[in-house]
């Protein structure tokens, strides 16, 4: 009775705190507090391997000496390279093959299906068994094959992995193959949301399909697709799994040694915390700026 | 009718309770380290202790590529996961600065006779600051960078007569560093074969071992142990003709050498692909292991690191036994490490395979005969020398790994490559107050 009566006594008020303060505690002690704590020792000198020494405030001396290293901005131009390259050739291959699969054949679900497993795999996984794939002599899948063919022009096997010009490519080759299949889900999601009578008025009017194409489908699947590249290039930038066990952490030399990995190195290998939060801090802004210019673009398309 | 059902279950639940292992057994002790054989033989080892004591000992093993991240890990949020760390000599700085390895000196002092251990092992496994007799780990596994070679091609007439036509001296294993090119470039007939596999690779610390012993045999060094001063030593003429002896190696070894560590080299070996293969001692035993390497067992020879135009190193691997400070099992831990480096153990160990560092047990017939790279492991133990252990030791050897790799494969110049570790290393020391007055 008592607590009956407990409960009949809280105000709504109280029982809406009562439901979200659960949620917001988690929140503030998961997600808040260690953004803040971050924050903080970025404008420290600090090793979390090095517990017995406090953290000494140093101001921006972290961030003025990541930002006038030219190593770092050597791995934002790599980072950069390799977001363009893989993220224009998973929009290119993903929206080819969701155009190709918009439309009705025997086998379309389990097509789909079995197109959309490299992005179930876990990357650690897909960048081993590249890793033995692209092997940069004739025991790689891809140099065996490739073999008759190198054969004859007199060629040494390809060096994906082992090359500083080839490396890159490698990685864009295993991260497109991974999540090319994503941008097909989302531009398949867009292309089956166009109604059908557009076309059909197109075809009494006669237009191409060309013209349907520029005219109809783009710009009512755009909106979809700036979602799906705004999602790319934000994974694109944070790239690391696939470069640390594909070209044995982001090598040859630093031919793909993305941000992401050298925040790792700052982070987990020399212990250097507060450096490693003052790139982490940069690398937010980067994404942050970028993800603002992809949606005020889609916010403009959306106005048209 | 059902009450008897109930007591009898009841009588059965406490008979077991009560004749099970006594709830007040010791804790078991837990030996992390990382996943390669010693560690194996250190677990078939420990039963001997188990069976003295009633102790049981749990031997963890981390592979290799992320053994130092999960310690580290660990210690950082002072887990009582592990008690004894057997880790790697560069550790000793930033773990006993860091307060994560507990101070074994008086300890050590008391309980081990520590001459019986080998100066050199004591200096690299057990004492920061190195000179200082202040010890934080007991020498468990030394281990010495060396090279394993083909007999078969080493023995072959036809192959001896053109060697010697081509080189004019014998064909045999090279004991400096230009015989060993001489014979890598001799060997090198791509697609199948090539001179030699070496430790090229990015991964943890796999070229800085390759290279290091290079570079001092050269005349090359990392830097003044005292000021701490960098620029003028690596990135010396010597360190350069070392890094560019170094680059042109990598063009007698497969294609895929600047991915090369030491499992990589391991590999190419045990499948045919080069004619020497340079390796840790530690790894030896699978090239001699019928089972693992079925083709070439029979025929390998070892030899020691060659010597260079400025005088002879060789890299030191190995490890040692460090008490983790978060441990609550800490008397057992030491306990465990008093029985260890007894001499009848260590004898065991070295039968098992371990690379002991017990002075008497080193110097033994028995030890010298056990397997046939025993005896180059004896005689490289003269002229070993490690990197530098100090805390800061990871973010110094983040650079060389790059900084090297880059050379390697042609993405930067030697010169240019030595004066950027001089830069970046003189910046880390300046940033942990090394250059403080």
């Amino acid at each position: 009775m008592q607590k009956i009566r407990f409960a009949r006594g809280l105000s709504d008020y109280q029982i809406k705190m009562a439901f979200i303060m659960p949620t917001m505690i988690l929140l503030i002690l998961m997600n808040i507090f260690p953004l803040l704590w971050s924050l903080y020792l970025s404008f420290h000198r600090y090793k979390a391997s090095l517990p017995n020494r406090l953290p000494k405030f140093i101001g921006v001396r972290n961030y003025a000496q990541l930002l006038s290293d030219p190593e770092i901005w050597e791995y934002f131009r790599t980072t950069a390279y390799f977001v363009v390259l893989a993220v224009a050739a998973q929009f290119i291959i993903g929206f080819g093959l969701a155009l190709l699969l918009n439309r009705q054949f025997r086998y379309k679900g389990l097509v789909t299906t079995l197109i959309l497993l490299p992005m179930m795999l876990s990357p650690v996984v897909v960048g081993l068994f590249w890793r033995f794939i692209l092997a940069s002599d004739a025991s790689g899948l891809v140099n065996y094959f490739l073999s008759p063919l190198l054969n004859a022009l007199n060629r040494d096997s390809i060096p994906w992995t082992t090359s500083p010009n080839m490396a890159m490519i490698a990685v864009v080759i295993v991260d497109t193959w991974m999540w090319s299949p994503f941008m097909m889900l989302i531009s398949l999601a867009g292309l089956s949301a166009v109604p059908k009578y557009l076309y059909e008025a197109a075809d009494v009017d006669r237009a191409s399909g060309w013209f349907k194409f520029r005219q109809i489908t783009l710009p009512l699947v755009s909106p979809l697709l700036l979602i799906a590249l705004l999602f790319r290039t934000m994974d694109a930038f944070k790239m690391f799994d696939i470069v640390y066990v594909l070209t044995h952490e982001g090598g040859p030399g630093t031919a793909t040694e993305t941000v992401s990995m050298n925040l790792y190195r700052l982070a987990f290998r020399s212990y250097n915390t507060g450096k490693a939060c003052a790139m982490a801090y940069i690398l937010l802004v980067v994404i942050v700026a970028l993800s603002n210019i992809y949606v005020k673009y889609l916010n403009r398309l959306r106005e048209a | 009718m059902k009450k008897p059902h109930i007591y009898i279950f009841v009588v059965a639940i406490s008979a077991i309770i009560l004749l099970a292992p006594s709830t007040n057994a010791q804790k078991p002790l837990t030996v992390v380290w990382a996943e390669w054989a010693p560690a194996d033989y250190l677990d078939e080892l420990s039963k001997d202790f188990t069976a003295e004591t009633g102790i049981a000992v749990n031997v963890v093993q981390i592979p290799w590529g992320s053994f130092q991240e999960k310690i580290s890990a660990a210690f950082v949020g002072k887990s009582d996961l592990y008690d004894i760390v057997i880790g790697d000599s560069q550790w000793l700085g930033r773990n006993s600065v860091g307060g994560h390895y507990i101070e074994l000196t008086e300890w050590m002092n008391d309980n081990i006779d520590v001459s019986s251990i080998s100066d050199t092992a004591m200096t690299a496994f057990a004492e920061y600051p190195k000179g200082s007799k202040k010890y934080w780990a007991l020498p468990a596994e030394v281990d010495i960078n060396g090279f394993m070679y083909r007999k078969d091609l080493f023995e072959d007439p036809k192959e001896q007569a053109a060697f010697k036509a081509k080189y004019g001296y014998a064909l045999a294993p090279p004991t400096t560093y230009k015989e060993l090119l001489d014979i890598a470039e001799f060997f090198t007939r791509p697609p199948d074969l090539y001179g030699i596999a070496a430790y090229f690779s990015k991964e943890y610390d796999s070229i800085t071992m390759g290279f290091q012993q290079v570079m001092w045999s050269f005349g090359g060094s990392y830097g003044d142990p005292h000021t701490y001063r960098v620029d003028g030593y690596i990135n010396n003429e010597d360190s350069v003709k070392a890094l560019e002896y170094y680059a042109r190696l990598i063009k007698f070894a497969p294609p895929d050498a600047p991915n090369y560590y030491w499992q990589q080299v391991l590999d190419a070996y045990k499948a045919g692909k080069v004619a020497m293969a340079m390796e840790y001692f530690a790894f030896f035993a699978g090239a001699i292991d019928a089972n693992q390497n079925p083709k070439y067992y029979d025929k390998t020879g070892f030899f020691i690191a060659p010597k260079g135009p400025k005088g002879h190193y060789i890299s030191i691997g190995g490890q040692g036994m460090s008490i983790s400070s978060y441990s609550k099992n800490k008397p057992v831990a030491k306990q465990y490490m008093k029985w260890f480096i007894q001499k009848s153990v260590q004898e065991k160990w070295a039968m098992l395979g371990g690379f002991t560092p017990h002075r008497e047990v080193l110097q033994s017939e028995t030890f010298l005969n056990a397997t046939p790279f025993n005896q180059a492991f004896s005689d490289s133990m003269p002229y070993l020398k490690d990197f530098w252990a100090v805390p800061e030791y990871a973010d110094l050897l983040e650079v060389c790994q790059t900084n090297w790799n880059a050379v390697i494969v042609g993405a930067k110049l030697p010169k240019a490559a030595l004066d950027q570790i001089a830069r970046k290393h003189e910046q880390i020391f300046e940033e942990a107050g090394y250059y403080d007055e």
